[in-house]
């Protein structure tokens, strides 16, 4: 009979070891599963930049002959592009400010070629304008989404009892991806 | 903060799941019901219920998309047809951090859009010629964002499993009030056989109430999270606001209508009511513009 109950309890003890080991598992592969969410965001930020740099010599090639008094603002736009190239790969810290830079750049230049009716009627301008517009997007859309992504990440840093589980594994924190831009819209906030 | 709207979001969430389930147990009941009436035991209808939906469910993973988009008249595009559409697809599909889908062009003066597709790696989004005309570049980015979440949202995976589960209800229901008139009747079980009729008379309307319930908290859901995408809710409640009305597409059928942004039979727009796939487009239009409020709100402070 005592034999029996310390059985039975025995089977307690092992079964509650099992599913505080397979919670902890859980925990554990939720954090790897954000990080690479957040890395594979990171990537496709990477990509979509990459995309906007290699626009541009394009860009400026067809406006050359068109604004041939706007030389400054040619250069600074290329000047901008490969400093942006510089600073790419080298995480968001330094790619942040290089991008504004350009941003601030192209919006310039956008608003110079108003003037050139004929560099705006230009086929091949339309289709890189679009390219552009597009790209602009595409940089936002997945800013927005690594930036939802590491807050996602870093929030469960913070929480118990994944701040406990983190100590098991490689999990730094992540930073964001600034851009500084008074004209962005704010999101509303809608939490899933 | 903005609790309504959250509550909101989760609401329509958590109902669409108990609707769910809700079906699943109307169809394992109309099987058990038959089961107990004609053999004396549940499991034999539970059982001949669950090889329906099987073979069912195998033919709408396989075949469901490539279906629905053919019987729609649907051409999948790249970008030399239409550079801005596919670009906007594939903003849309980064914001929502998934793969591009396919993109397919029906070409019909009616407007409309729709999304199908098992799982985000193999979903397909459509667009009718006369939506795609109509839009600005941001109503068809707020218009491809609410398709996204559809497929984001796994309501295309969702919407399939309802419809395979409306399908073993009615085939069900048939097969058993069909074989009742031509068996002799005065058998045993006389109560559980009035209870088996009626239930297999009402079953299949029950099934299909449900699945429009799942659409309407749906269309909610992905509208919201559509806005959550693009930061604009205003130019989707534009792109409705056009859509009003003229919606209606010759390719759609009633198998199918609950896939579309708005239904493509009504041509009003409707009342909520129990028997219509999408919310009313006055209260979807509502919603999203209370939304560009809130924010434009946040931002100007």
């Amino acid at each position: 009979m005592q034999m029996l109950f310390a059985v039975s309890e025995m089977v307690w003890i092992i079964g509650l070891v099992v599913v505080i080991g397979v919670w902890f598992v859980g925990l554990y592969n939720g954090l790897v599963r954000l990080k690479n969410i957040v890395e594979e965001a990171w990537a496709q930020i990477d990509v979509q930049l990459k995309r906007r740099h290699d626009l541009i010599p394009n860009l400026v090639e067809t406006a050359k002959g068109y604004m041939k008094h706007e030389k400054e603002t040619l250069e600074a736009v290329i000047q901008a592009r490969n400093s942006a190239v510089a600073a790419a790969g080298q995480g968001p810290a330094a790619a942040g400010p290089a991008e504004n830079m350009l941003t601030g750049a192209l919006r310039q230049f956008f608003a110079l070629s108003e003037a050139y009716p004929d560099l705006k009627a230009n086929e091949n301008m339309l289709s890189l304008q679009e390219e552009l517009t597009s790209t602009e997007n595409r940089i936002a859309f997945s800013r927005q989404h690594y930036n939802d992504s590491v807050r996602r990440y870093n929030t469960k840093l913070e929480q118990i009892p994944t701040n406990i589980v983190k100590n098991f594994g490689d999990f730094p924190e992540k930073e964001f991806f600034e851009i500084e831009d008074p004209s962005e819209r704010e999101a509303p906030k809608v939490s899933f | 903060m903005d609790l309504g709207l959250f509550q909101n979001v989760e609401q329509n969430r958590r109902r669409s799941v108990w609707l769910i389930l809700l079906s699943i147990v109307v169809t394992v009941s109309l099987g058990g019901v038959i089961g107990a009436a004609s053999t004396g035991t549940p499991w034999a209808g539970i059982g001949i219920a669950g090889v329906i939906a099987t073979v069912l469910a195998l033919f709408a993973w396989n075949q469901g998309s490539s279906f629905v988009l053919s019987s729609a008249g649907a051409k999948e595009i790249g970008k030399e047809e239409d550079a801005v559409l596919v670009n906007v697809v594939e903003e849309v599909a980064i914001a929502a951090g998934l793969p591009r889908p396919r993109i397919y062009l029906i070409d019909d003066p009616g407007m409309n859009a729709f999304a199908t597709g098992i799982s985000p790696d193999q979903a397909s989004v459509a667009v009718t010629r006369g939506l795609r005309d109509a839009l600005s570049r941001d109503e068809l980015q707020g218009v491809m964002a609410h398709e996204m979440a559809h497929v984001g949202n796994y309501d295309t995976r969702v919407m399939i499993l309802l419809s395979v589960l409306v399908g073993t209800v009615a085939i069900m229901s048939d097969m058993f009030l069909r074989g009742r008139m031509y068996r002799a009747r005065g058998k045993n079980q006389g109560a559980m056989m009035v209870v088996a009729i009626v239930f297999a008379i009402l079953a299949p309307f029950a099934s299909m109430l449900l699945q429009f319930a799942v659409s309407r908290k749906r269309e909610y859901l992905a509208d919201a999270t559509a806005a959550t995408m693009t930061r604009n809710p205003d130019a989707l409640a534009d792109a409705l606001e056009k859509l009003g009305g003229r919606g209606k597409l010759e390719g759609a059928n009633r198998g199918t209508q609950h896939l579309f942004i708005v239904n493509p039979f009504r041509t009003r727009q409707e009342l909520s009511s129990a028997f219509a796939t999408h919310p009313p487009l006055r209260e979807r239009v509502r919603r999203l513009r209370a939304l560009a409020g809130r924010y434009a709100a946040r931002s100007s402070k």
